[in-house]
């Protein structure tokens, strides 16, 4: 260990104990009032949407887009856009409905729109492989900081982050996640912040200095080579846009609004507070250029960025504050995620195992052995599987997520007409389609041709594919349209009736 | 001392409830009515708000690929994708959001008002 090292490791404890004191301190809270899940609803958009915003701004976020501007330019702005208009499509078409559906998993909600149980396995299976897939990248994210930063060994970062997460699930911090989360909203945000606000006085009393090789390809927003270059632009473009409903970790935080009205409302608050957090990333990837560094790898620009431009104690405090950031978003993110993958995968497989072989262990004991197993599979997978950069790793499973779930979700709440067939089917394909432009992307294999590209960029072609396989097969099965369908999208549409005007009326009196 | 004061605690009044849902939870043809118009209206305002994004920020891309001597313009010293991508297009997709959530509310004001007048007609 060096002195080098110090500021990260401060900064990496300071935040793990920060993480945990406020799991333990919001568990309290919970505990004094009657019902935590009453509480839980009474959670206001401001603090509800900070929270979103803890848990969505991963490690992508903080270190890699900063790191494809470096490298790429301009076409990887589509990144953060496309993590935030995602929001605004989720919006428009399912922020209501799905908090008035009351589903608190989207498994949950399949089964109840569809009334079958292989639709909900599937969704399962789905949620599991689509979470874990974007566990990858942040752990091995997770690494690689450590790595630069500590001089740790590589395998150290993941199982850091896997053992916090695991305390803090273990721990019962799931009752009080939200405030860790809206926490690391804010944390993030300053650490970004701050070192922006710095480095560009820095930059300016250098005399604003423009870089040697600002060329013009560099600024264009889409790919330099030909065709396949927007091609790949606008297949990003649907991976995000659509893949941002079908996250795990983004459905469950809906529950916590009180009705549709306010998931709509906090969505609202969540355009805002990524709006304003996106804009700084770019900003070091520029500055980036302009001092000319040479970082270990794209995702590590930020950590070594305030080094490279300040030198003394200023450059050590900058440091350690990038630090304290990128280790937050790789917490929350993995945290959230961890949550989503481990109650999906006790209530369908831990649960019905335990029940199976005649044990009495349910609820929250096998709640800690999924939660166990959801978190040890990525990690040894974090160890095994070379890294792709945690920004295109995580756009892997948005693209698995757009051509499954959004389908799904989609059609489900907009159309009289799904069927059970109709979504299973839709989903298998969207599953074997994206999947095995995961397994090619991973593999690292390459064919030099075209191919390589429609491969490594699924969204837009396999996302219009599953919805035409979603909406044909539920056609050809009209017959076995559910009972309940209209009974069901009335109350997804309707708005809850408002107490407010009759008590009115009656104080009035 | 004073008192507290006394406060009348009733329950929400029985003629008149706020919404009535009967019609509608049920399977009924007049609940269909209902149910399609409101998702109607609703589908059509989110589909609005998406062609807004589509027209205004989908179109990029394309835009840049017809026209790539765009890319040398610089407004305010900064380049013109650079200003589009990295700074102006989020305050546009907030407004974009804030104008959807409006007209989407003032769906449901007026469909909860189309229930309240069906109650009361005899």
């Amino acid at each position: 260990m060096t002195l080098d090292s110090a500021p990260a490791i401060v900064a990496v404890t300071l935040v793990t104990l920060a993480t945990l004191t406020i799991g333990t301190w919001g568990l309290r809270f919970s505990r004094t009032t009657s019902d935590f899940y009453v509480a839980s609803r009474s959670v206001r958009p401001g603090l509800n949407a900070s929270a979103i915003g803890g848990e969505y701004l991963s490690a992508a976020s903080f270190l890699g887009i900063a790191g494809l501007v470096f490298t790429s330019g301009a076409e990887m702005l589509w990144y953060p856009i496309g993590w935030t208009a995602g929001y605004l499509v989720l919006l428009t078409l399912v922020a209501a409905p799905l908090r008035r559906s009351g589903a608190y998993t989207l498994p949950d909600f399949a089964e109840e729109r569809l009334a079958s149980r292989g639709v909900r396995r599937l969704c399962s299976l789905l949620v599991v492989s689509i979470g874990w897939l974007y566990l990858l990248p942040q752990l091995q994210g997770a690494g690689l900081t450590l790595e630069l930063v500590a001089g740790a060994p590589r395998w150290v970062g993941p199982v850091l982050v896997g053992t916090v997460v695991l305390v803090s699930v273990f721990s019962g911090g799931m009752r009080s996640i939200t405030f860790v989360q809206a926490f690391q909203y804010w944390l993030k945000l300053t650490a970004l912040l701050v070192p922006v606000g710095v480095l560009v006085a820095v930059w300016g009393s250098d005399g604003a200095p423009r870089a040697n090789d600002l060329s013009q390809t560099w600024s264009l927003p889409m790919g330099t080579d030909g065709p396949a270059g927007l091609y790949a632009t606008y297949s990003l473009i649907a991976a995000t846009f659509l893949g941002t409903m079908g996250l795990p970790h983004v459905g469950v935080r809906f529950y916590t609004n009180p009705d549709g009205r306010a998931a709509r409302r906090t969505t609202l608050v969540v355009l805002a507070l990524l709006g304003v957090f996106y804009l700084l990333p770019p900003i070091l990837g520029v500055l980036g250029r302009v001092y000319g560094a040479r970082p270990a790898s794209a995702d590590t620009l930020v950590l070594e960025l305030p080094r490279l431009m300040l030198s003394g104690w200023a450059g050590d405090v900058l440091t350690g504050l990038v630090c304290a950031g990128a280790f937050a978003a790789f917490l929350s993110t993995s945290s959230g995620l961890a949550i989503a993958v481990s109650g999906v995968l006790s209530q369908d497989v831990v649960v019905p195992l335990l029940r199976r072989r005649g044990s009495r262990y349910g609820g929250v004991a096998a709640f800690r052995i999924a939660s166990l197993v959801a978190v040890i599979v990525p990690v040894a997978g974090a160890l095994l599987t070379p890294s792709v950069g945690v920004a295109r790793g995580v756009a892997l499973a948005f693209a698995l997520a757009a051509a499954t779930f959004c389908p799904l979700l989609l059609l489900g709440i907009w159309s009289r007409r799904l069927t059970a067939y109709g979504a299973a089917a839709g989903l298998v394909t969207g599953l074997v389609t994206t999947g095995s432009a995961v397994v090619f992307t991973i593999s690292g294999w390459r064919t030099d041709t075209w191919a390589d590209v429609v491969l490594t960029q699924p969204a837009l072609w396999a996302v219009p594919l599953s919805f035409a396989v979603m909406i044909l097969v539920s056609l050809a099965t009209a017959e076995h349209v559910p009972p309940h369908t209209t009974r069901l999208l009335v109350r997804l549409h309707t708005p809850e009736p408002t107490l407010e005007p009759a008590v009115a009326a009656s104080t009035q009196r | 001392m004073t008192e507290p004061q006394r406060v009348r605690v009733t329950g929400p009044p029985r003629r008149r409830p706020a919404v009535r849902r009967v019609d509608v939870d049920e399977d009924t043809r007049l609940g269909e009515v209902y149910l399609g118009s409101l998702m109607r209206a609703q589908l059509s305002i989110a589909l609005r708000t998406l062609a807004v994004l589509f027209l205004g920020v989908g179109s990029l891309p394309l835009l840049f690929w017809l026209a790539p001597g765009l890319v040398r313009t610089a407004p305010f010293g900064i380049p013109l994708p650079w200003l589009l991508l990295g700074v102006l297009v989020y305050p546009f997709l907030f407004l974009l959001g804030r104008w959807y959530l409006r007209g989407a509310e003032r769906n449901e004001a007026s469909y909860a008002d189309l229930l309240r007048s069906d109650d009361e007609a005899p």
